[in-house]
């Protein structure tokens, strides 16, 4: 033995094997990474790939037949309703393990395991804020109740089947990117996705409290109520207007000390949000009576904005057993059918929008965090110690208080809130035991339309707008969910909490919720716009949309002998009613003497524009820097006097503008001279103008171009190979086809129900969350072209049809 | 001879070794190999280089071709070297030689007669 040359080659291999098999910062271990047989390169999917199997496990009763369609969507035929849980689980995990995973991670605040202490502020914020809290409250209230249970059970054993199955070549890309291996499924997990949809549909983006509250400190309570208010001028209520509602039987007590002590406080709350605005954050949904269609049978549509993902949030399917069979889209993540119809009804979701989150000061003894005084008492808190494991190994401990409100979200420990023991609760919805799951357990199994009532009363949070039409011929709307009772302007600025006198004083009665049912106008809409006129005898706070809703509610009056085609066009309508609404006066206004040629060119692009935001036409991204423009003049010389204040709504200023020619916040109070609404409007203009010439030397003016949407990864900028680009579509922010940059309809389904039902839908994505997989991206053509997939209800008698392309048998072991 | 046997051998157990082992079972595979059909170093080095580059390649090569590039085109622009297959598949095999090269010398030495 050549004892010297033997070590020192020995000691290269091990070195390379052990430097090749770790992570090195954001480089992946390249020998695991590459191996042809461990790592990438196994998940580059044949694109004949055949995914017909058999298989057997112990956590199935009884034979399960599933069949995939061309667009690999699975209809899934089971004995009993555990099984047919267990095969979505299974299906969920084989087709979308690390995105459900790494959603469910994110909402714990457990994102520092996988990449180590820059994830710690994130983590630390999901934890503060209380959604491992919520989600535990969740999962026990889905444990007692029998049906969700059951359901839970099933679906979680189908997940960890395919984990405990699962070799390493199978784990998908992600993990080996990431070097990390997933976790067993739970009941929690199913909790923690649902409260990551709730934050994102009636978190913080819903309730502006530090904001408003730091306005506050230069303008009075009666200035913020008309720069943000509580109507619009174009406001179509879901509500028609002139519905009679029932007085209130209760109205909130006004603390004694609310002037002085609440609309009159003046001192900053120097907060920072991360991740504060999600804007185009919507959706779409109406249901047409059978006296508009030219079938005579109801329509129901429905286009959820979202943020655009690939993987994506939607995984389609069909599921049958002999109590039910339902059809749409599922949450990889939770069981059952989400949005979509079965063989009497048809359902759809928008949000809200109502602000169930409100934020309260409260007054520690000291460090400790242990005790704050409340009702002139000392009160004991329950100490919560988070522990945020991070990928080196070390643990990072946070102490967070819960109070009678909630937990303490800001302290002196996060977000630098200073003074005296000061500190900032949260009194969240979200918190509150409920089960929503069991919502959808009823609604996927619904007849009709009591069915629908009586299985929507379990959804509690995020307020929802829930759309329903049966073949029986009924439609209707509520706006399901538990809206807290509140005194006018409770909730809009952050409250004391040293007393009781502030708290919620109830929940506003299901009953008295808004909703509508077989309305004389033919059809019921909502597009996240307030949900009643001002006869609506409870204080509302929220984030609402306007002119999607006015677009809507205009052509649905006017349409008769409506098809799904019909529906297929208005869900991809790209009128933008706020360039209609406004435009006459930017005309009238602007100052064409002080143009240049350039400029002079451009405003006549703007002006012989067709109000459409389509693909190719230049006027959109004129008109929407333009009006940008001019709503930071307008506004910021008064709201810049507070660090990153939030403006007032462009409706607002639109129904400002037209109201008022002389709007009094045209003038720039920085300025000696006094501005008119001209000099602002013709100011904004021009100095937008050398930007968007610039754009259009680029050849990115027209609007497909300049916006150009993208459907990230999940990872965002991390993985920008893994998303599609270019992708080239009109619509955009407030316009019913609401396609920005990254965010639009997540899913566009029209569900015509006649005798025999009718629907189809498309979602930019694939059924495949692998990046390498034909399967990943392959609907996204069709949805950037508006166009849809016929869905195919399938029947058990269908297994022998071509239209199934692969087989997947499941039987007991 | 001796070459080709112990190049043979070596893709044969490179390749059933990532049936079962992780992926560092290509240094085993080659370290065993070369025990058994000894080679001076430098032949033995070359042996398992050449079996591992075409092994790997050879496997790169055809699941990118059954993928058609739809995987490798993103891997290659996430590690920054563009839509480059080829490329990718060359860094891979690479990768696999040089480790089952070193491997393979240890295995040599092991059973040199000192010098």
């Amino acid at each position: 033995m050549r004892v010297i040359p033997f070590i020192i080659s020995t000691i290269i291999t091990a070195g390379l094997v052990v430097a090749c098999n770790m992570k090195w910062g954001v480089v992946p271990p390249i020998g695991k990474f590459l191996s042809p047989q461990h790592g990438f390169w196994q998940n580059a999917e044949a694109t004949d790939h055949s995914f017909t199997e058999d298989l057997k496990f112990t956590g199935v009763k009884d034979k399960v037949n599933v069949s995939f369609d061309e667009r690999l969507v699975p209809h899934i035929f089971a004995n009993n309703d555990d099984d047919a849980y267990f095969v979505q689980g299974y299906l969920h995990a084989k087709f979308r393990l690390w995105q459900m995973e790494f959603q469910t991670l994110a909402t714990a605040g457990r994102i520092s395991e996988i990449v180590g202490e820059k994830a710690i502020n994130y983590d630390r914020e999901q934890r503060r804020m209380g959604l491992t809290f919520a989600a535990e409250n969740m999962a026990q209230a889905i444990e007692e109740n029998e049906k969700t249970r059951d359901a839970v059970r099933s679906y979680t054993a189908g997940i960890n089947s395919y984990i405990e199955n699962m070799t390493e070549s199978e784990l998908p890309v992600e993990y080996k990117l990431l070097d990390y291996w997933p976790e067993k499924w739970s009941t929690l997990k199913t909790a923690l996705f649902i409260k990551q949809l709730t934050k994102t549909l009636s978190g913080y983006s819903y309730s502006n409290d530090f904001q408003y509250s730091n306005l506050l400190t230069v303008f009075s309570d009666a200035e913020i109520k008309i720069l943000f208010p509580y109507f619009q001028d174009s406001l179509a209520p879901i509500i028609p207007p002139g519905t009679v509602y029932s007085p209130a039987p209760f109205t909130p007590i006004v603390p004694f000390d609310y002037d002085s002590a609440y609309l009159h406080r003046k001192s900053l709350i120097d907060i920072t949000q991360s991740e504060k605005t999600t804007p185009g954050t919507g959706s779409n949904n109406w249901a047409i009576s059978g006296s508009k269609t030219q079938s005579g049978f109801p329509i129901l549509c429905n286009d959820p904005h979202l943020d655009l993902t690939v993987p994506s949030i939607w995984f389609e399917l069909q599921i049958t057993t002999p109590s039910y069979n339902a059809y749409g889209t599922s949450f990889p993540g939770i069981p059952s059918v989400v949005i979509g119809f079965n063989d009497n009804i048809a359902f759809g979701f928008t949000n809200g929008g109502v602000d169930v989150m409100d934020f309260y000061e409260i007054r520690f003894k000291d460090d400790s965090k242990s005790q704050y005084w409340y009702n002139d008492n000392w009160t004991e808190s329950k100490i919560r110690i988070e522990e945020i494991k991070t990928r080196n190994g070390k643990s990072f401990y946070d102490t967070v208080a819960y109070t009678v409100f909630g937990p303490v979200m800001y302290d002196k420990s996060f977000t630098h809130l200073s003074s005296d023991n000061k500190a900032i609760a949260v009194r969240w919805k979200a918190h509150d035991p409920s089960n929503e799951l069991l919502m959808w357990w009823w609604l996927d199994r619904a007849k009709n339309y009591e069915d629908y009532y009586e299985a929507i009363k379990y959804f509690t949070c995020p307020v929802q707008n829930i759309v329903f039409a049966c073949k029986r011929g009924d439609i209707a709307i509520w706006q399901q969910g538990d809206v807290p009772l509140r005194w006018p302007r409770q909730g809009v600025y952050v409250m004391p909490g040293q007393n009781d006198e502030y708290r919620w004083q109830g929940i506003i009665s299901r009953e008295a919720n808004p909703h509508i049912i077989n309305p004389e106008e033919g059809f019921v809409s909502s597009a996240n716009q307030r949900a009643t006129d001002s006869t609506y005898p409870y204080y509302v706070p929220g984030d609402y949309a306007v002119y999607r809703g006015y677009r809507i509610n205009k052509l649905l009056s006017d349409m008769n002998k409506i098809t799904p085609d019909d529906m297929m066009k208005l869900q991809n309508d790209n009128h933008n009613t706020r360039a209609e609404i406004i435009r006459p006066l930017l005309l009238q206004q602007i100052n064409e003497n002080k143009l240049t040629k350039e400029e002079k060119r451009l405003f006549q692009i703007f002006k012989s524009w067709n109000l459409e935001n389509n693909p190719d036409e230049s006027g959109p991204a004129i008109f929407s820097n333009w009006i940008d423009s001019l709503r930071s003049k307008i506004w910021g010389d008064e709201f810049t006097r507070v660090n990153n204040p939030i403006f007032p709504e462009l409706s607002t200023l639109i129904d400002g503008l037209l109201r008022d020619s002389n709007f009094i916040y045209a003038d720039n109070i920085n300025t000696p001279q006094v501005e008119t609404v001209s000099d602002m409007v013709t100011a904004s203009f021009k100095s937008v103008a050398p930007f968007l010439l610039a754009k259009e030397r680029e050849n990115k003016l027209t609007w497909a171009a300049y916006k150009n949407t993208t459907v990230y990864h999940l990872l965002k900028n991390n993985a920008l190979p893994f998303a599609v680009q270019g992708i080239s579509n009109g619509g955009g922010e407030e316009i019913i086809n609401a396609t920005s940059h990254s965010n639009g309809p997540s899913w566009r389904m029209v569900v015509h129900l006649s005798t025999i039902t009718e629907a189809y839908g498309v979602y930019p994505g694939g059924q495949s969350g692998n990046p390498g997989s034909k399967y990943y991206d392959n609907f996204i053509e069709t949805w950037e072209a508006g166009k849809y997939y016929s869905l195919w209800v399938m029947k058990k008698s269908d297994e022998i049809d071509e239209k199934v392309k692969w087989t997947m048998k499941f039987d007991k072991k | 001879m001796k070459f080709f046997t112990a190049f043979l051998l070596t893709v044969l157990l490179s390749f059933i070794s990532g049936l079962y082992l992780p992926w560092w079972g290509i240094a085993i595979a080659s370290f065993i190999v070369s025990l058994i059909v000894h080679q001076k170093a430098g032949k033995a080095f070359a042996a398992a280089f050449a079996s591992l580059f075409i092994l790997w390649s050879g496997l790169a090569w055809w699941i990118n071709i059954k993928n058609e590039n739809i995987l490798s085109f993103r891997i290659g622009e996430l590690l920054g070297i563009g839509n480059n297959p080829l490329l990718l598949i060359a860094i891979t095999a690479t990768l696999g030689a040089l480790i089952a090269g070193f491997a393979a010398m240890s295995g040599s030495f092991l059973r040199s007669k000192k010098a």
